[in-house]
């Protein structure tokens, strides 16, 4: 399974590839990733049914306790199944929606990958692998939110997605490492036993809100909802599966999996089951205000997360069941609604459902699906969603904090998300047929698949729940719940949940009636939702940016001797403070040296110090050069070779680089008054003088067991070689050189780039035509 | 400012450059074993080209590397990356490192080998890429 994500991540890079041999096909082939995937997890049920969970080891860095381990378990394999098949159909559906698209290879890496991410991520066991992986889903959904990429608002939507997720994903990373921390495993499969001891540790507050800000940031909650309405700037198909199927489930799938091991507190009792049920509340009620569908539906989907989190938040055995029901509930009719908005923005040429009417005569499929898919959405029989929501009342009915404030909040977002349903799934398609941009006929197949199928799913689900009790089984024990008595039916008799459900209808068929009266008056609030939670964000980012120009105006004053004071300055700090205070002072030295040592050494201060005082550039660099040769020479002395040799051929590189650009500099200048040269002086002098304590109290106690007996020990026998340097460099501390080596990468990037837009620069300001444009 | 066009230099120069690869190849294969390795053979090849540079000029360095410094650069990651791949699809730890013998010429080969390998393309690539970029905007400066 491993092999299979980690490949899947190659075949994503071989989209173009297979784009050149396939063409128009190559989505159809693509899907069979997925469609594979989802076979294999399909075989695997018979154990996940039995109540096991699956566990694939596989070390990847074992030194630091990281592995690549998977664990399939009841939540994982719900999660798995749903981002594989809707994957596999999104990818037909898209081939469609984007044919002919001069950038459906790049659209098919970036989502093959996140594909791939968010698998990882449901799959991971490890925490360090679980956050790879979610800052990977950030990264690839910013991709495809600014897909069109010569769009202004979407490449600001998906930088808006990008820093609110990331952000969360810092906090994330923080609240992961104190888990660790408090429950001593980075495995989530054993943190998930040890929640008597993580409830009761003294970091248990802290690692919540950590972990809470990420999966609220990633989820879309109250106050950060703002971005998934805005991240509907993407393709739809992207819309369908990013930002209702899957990537924002993700911080519902963390609270989920952390539920046994960190749920069940006051803190996550209340926070939990309050932003959830604000956040149900801000969802419906701004989606009312919208008539552009796929905005609709996208608060419609923040709605929905605030229902999976609140009821993740009551926590109860109901609740669970009533989370796993509305999980699935929700992502099958989101993922087909968002496809049928796709293809009536294809069909019709517009978003806007008040410009549509009377569809139905001419797309009677499409009308048929969107019928079934929003029954659904607004909790009627008999489908999954009627079922969901009906849990969903009977868990709040029974919650134990708040009670009153959460029903008010859930029942008015119940009435107003099926007013939304009557919208999306009335307005396009019954009344008159209207002129829409494009002259409306029916959706090619591909693209209608896709919304069928997850539709006539959730009507399935619905009318046999009995099929489901054995799938809601094996999660809710994943939630810990492990002995809950599953049995789900549609018709649960005249009582509380199903009274709420019918006021609700009414109430919601009332608001549809009058949704266009209700529209123009809340229209009128306008200034005051302006100064919501997207205001803040972007008067933050304001100040970010007035902070960065101002500390960088303070610190980076492009004055290379200041970056150098500021450098040292704050190594002496940190480094004098650890040896002064943290170890102590040990000096113990006793001078024997020969005389051609002696010599050496007072070439190296004469070299330094004729540099400092030479009046001319050039015998300033041959001082320099005196210097790094002695350096060289000390080497060959204590038998250092490959150092030796290394020092040799950076001075002569050196003076060919400087060589090169000595002419070009400015006459040499004093540019320093000579107060600022005691300063630079008494720098220099702090910086020599912690060096020799550091070396002299190094070498005086050895306080630490020597590594380099180690090294000398086994390179031989495990790097087979015997020049330890070399060992170390490739082999004992390739991780470290192969940083290195990018670091290297960098610098010279960093040069040409410096160099070339400096020459561009300097011929814009003269008009002349560059003589040379072809690269270097 | 560089000047190509002298006699000895240029003679030197044409002369110089197939030993010192062969010394800096020569380098880069004994490293495990005797002081050398990746990073001292980059090095040594980069100050053969640069000596070559100097005698004959960009373009003539051009003609011969055939692919751009850059792309060298990008070649010595790609390398250092791909040698972390074996361990892995053998099942052991990222980055464990994997010795094979290759029969006729008796030669060790190792994944350490091709890192070393990427080390060296690395170094000698961003090294040339900083010399030919500076000795570029010379020329520009020359010209105008």
């Amino acid at each position: 399974m491993q092999l299979a994500v980690l490949g899947g991540f190659l075949v994503a890079g071989m989209a173009p590839l297979l784009h050149h041999w396939f063409g128009a096909r190559t989505p159809l082939v693509m899907a069979l990733l997925p469609a594979s995937l989802a076979l294999w997890l399909l075989a695997q049920w018979p154990t996940i049914a039995a109540g096991d969970s699956l566990l694939l080891a596989w070390a990847w860095v074992p030194g630091l306790d990281i592995t690549l381990t998977f664990l399939i378990d009841g939540l994982a394999w719900l999660f798995a199944m749903l981002i594989t098949v809707i994957g596999a159909l999104v990818l037909v559906y898209a081939g469609e929606y984007l044919r002919g698209h001069r950038d459906l290879p790049r659209f098919l890496v970036v989502i093959t990958a996140f594909m791939m991410s968010m698998l990882g991520l449901v799959l991971a066991d490890n925490l360090v692998t679980l956050f790879v992986f979610w800052e990977l889903t950030s990264i690839t959904s910013y991709l495809l939110i600014g897909f069109n990429h010569t769009d202004l608002a979407a490449r600001k939507a998906a930088l808006q997605g990008l820093f609110v997720t990331v952000a969360g994903g810092l906090a994330l990373l923080a609240g992961l490492v104190m888990l660790a921390l408090a429950g001593d495993s980075w495995s989530l499969s054993e943190l998930t036993q040890r929640g008597e001891v993580l409830r009761e540790h003294a970091l248990y507050t802290p690692l919540l809100i950590c972990l809470l800000l990420g999966a609220f940031t990633k989820s879309a909650q109250f106050p950060f909802h703002f971005w998934l309405p805005n991240a509907m700037a993407a393709p739809t198909p992207v819309s369908a599966y990013l930002h209702s199927a899957t990537m924002v489930k993700a911080g519902i799938y963390l609270l989920a999996r952390l539920h046994p091991a960190l749920g069940g507190t006051d803190g996550w009792v209340i926070t939990l089951s309050l932003v959830g049920a604000l956040t149900m509340l801000t969802g419906a009620f701004l989606a009312i205000q919208h008539t552009n569908v796929k905005k609709l539906l996208a608060y419609s989907t923040v709605m929905a997360l605030g229902t999976l989190t609140m009821l993740l938040g009551i926590g109860s055995e109901y609740a669970l069941i009533a989370f796993v029901i509305f999980l699935l509930a929700h992502s099958l009719y989101k993922g087909a609604l968002f496809m049928v908005a796709g293809i009536l923005d294809h069909e019709t040429g517009t978003k806007d459902v008040t410009a549509m009417g009377g569809l139905r005569r001419v797309m009677p499929l499409t009308a048929g699906v969107a019928g079934i898919a929003a029954l659904s959405l607004a909790g009627l029989p008999p489908l999954l969603g009627f079922m969901g929501k009906e849990l969903m009342f009977e868990s709040v009915l029974a919650a134990q904090a708040w009670r009153p404030l959460i029903l008010l909040l859930a029942f008015t977002a119940a009435f107003l998300t099926l007013a939304v349903a009557a919208i999306v799934a009335l307005r396009p398609f019954f009344g008159p047929l209207r002129e829409t941009p494009r002259v409306a006929h029916e959706a090619p197949r591909a693209m209608l698949v896709g919304p069928a199928l997850l539709a006539v799913l959730s009507l399935l689900f619905g009318l046999a729940p009995g099929g489901l009790e054995a799938l809601v089984g094996a999660t809710v024990a994943g939630l810990g719940a492990p002995a809950a008595e599953v049995s789900l039916s549609l018709w649960h008799g005249i009582n509380l949940p199903l009274l709420l459900s019918l006021v609700s209808l009414l109430l919601g068929l009332a608001t549809f009636r009058y949704w266009d009266r209700l529209r123009a008056r809340l229209a009128r609030l306008q200034p005051v939702t302006a100064r919501g939670p997207e205001a803040g964000y972007e008067a933050l980012m304001a100040s970010i940016v007035t902070v960065a120009g101002w500390q960088t105006r303070m610190l980076q004053n492009g004055q290379l001797r200041n970056y150098l004071v500021m450098t040292l300055l704050v190594l002496v700090g940190l480094v004098g403070h650890a040896l002064l205070f943290r170890h102590g002072l040990a000096l113990d030295f006793a001078l024997s040296l020969y005389f051609h040592e002696a010599v050496v050494a007072g070439l190296m201060v004469a070299g330094a110090v004729a540099a400092c005082v030479m009046h001319s550039r050039l015998a300033a660099v041959a001082a320099l050069g005196v210097m790094g040769f002695s350096i060289a020479l000390t080497f060959v002395l204590f038998s250092a070779p490959d150092l030796a040799i290394t020092q040799l051929l950076v001075e002569t590189l050196t003076v060919i680089l400087l060589v090169l650009v000595l002419f070009r500099l400015p006459r040499f200048a004093t540019l320093s008054t000579p107060i600022e040269r005691l300063r630079d002086l008494g720098v220099a002098s702090l910086t020599g003088l912690l060096i020799t304590l550091l070396m002299l109290s190094v070498l005086a106690g050895e306080r630490l067991p020597r590594i380099s007996d180690y090294m000398v020990a086994n390179s031989q026998p495990l790097g087979h070689g015997h020049n330890i340097v070399n060992v170390i460099l490739v082999d004992f501390r390739a991780l470290d050189t192969l940083g290195e080596m990018f670091v290297l990468a960098l610098a010279a990037i960093g040069v040409y780039a410096m160099l070339r837009f400096h020459a561009q620069e300097y011929d814009a300001r003269r008009r002349t035509p560059r003589e040379e444009s072809e690269h270097d | 400012m560089i000047r190509s066009g002298t006699l000895i230099l240029n003679a030197a120069a044409r002369l110089l450059l197939p030993l010192q690869l062969l010394f800096s190849l020569f380098l880069l294969l004994r490293g495990h074993d005797e002081p050398g390795g990746g990073f001292i053979a980059g090095l040594v090849a980069a100050g053969a080209f640069a000596l070559y540079l100097f005698a004959h000029g960009r373009r003539a360095l051009r003609a011969m590397l055939k692919v751009s410094p850059r792309d060298l650069v990008a070649m010595g990651l790609l390398l250092g990356v791909l040698s972390t791949l074996p361990a892995w699809w053998l099942g052991e730890p990222f980055f464990t490192a994997q010795w094979w013998t290759i029969p006729v010429i008796d030669f060790k080969a190792s994944t350490p080998l091709i890192f070393d390998i990427g080390v060296y393309l690395v170094v000698l690539g961003s090294v040339l890429t900083a010399i030919t970029a500076l000795v570029k905007t010379d020329q520009q400066d020359e010209q105008r």
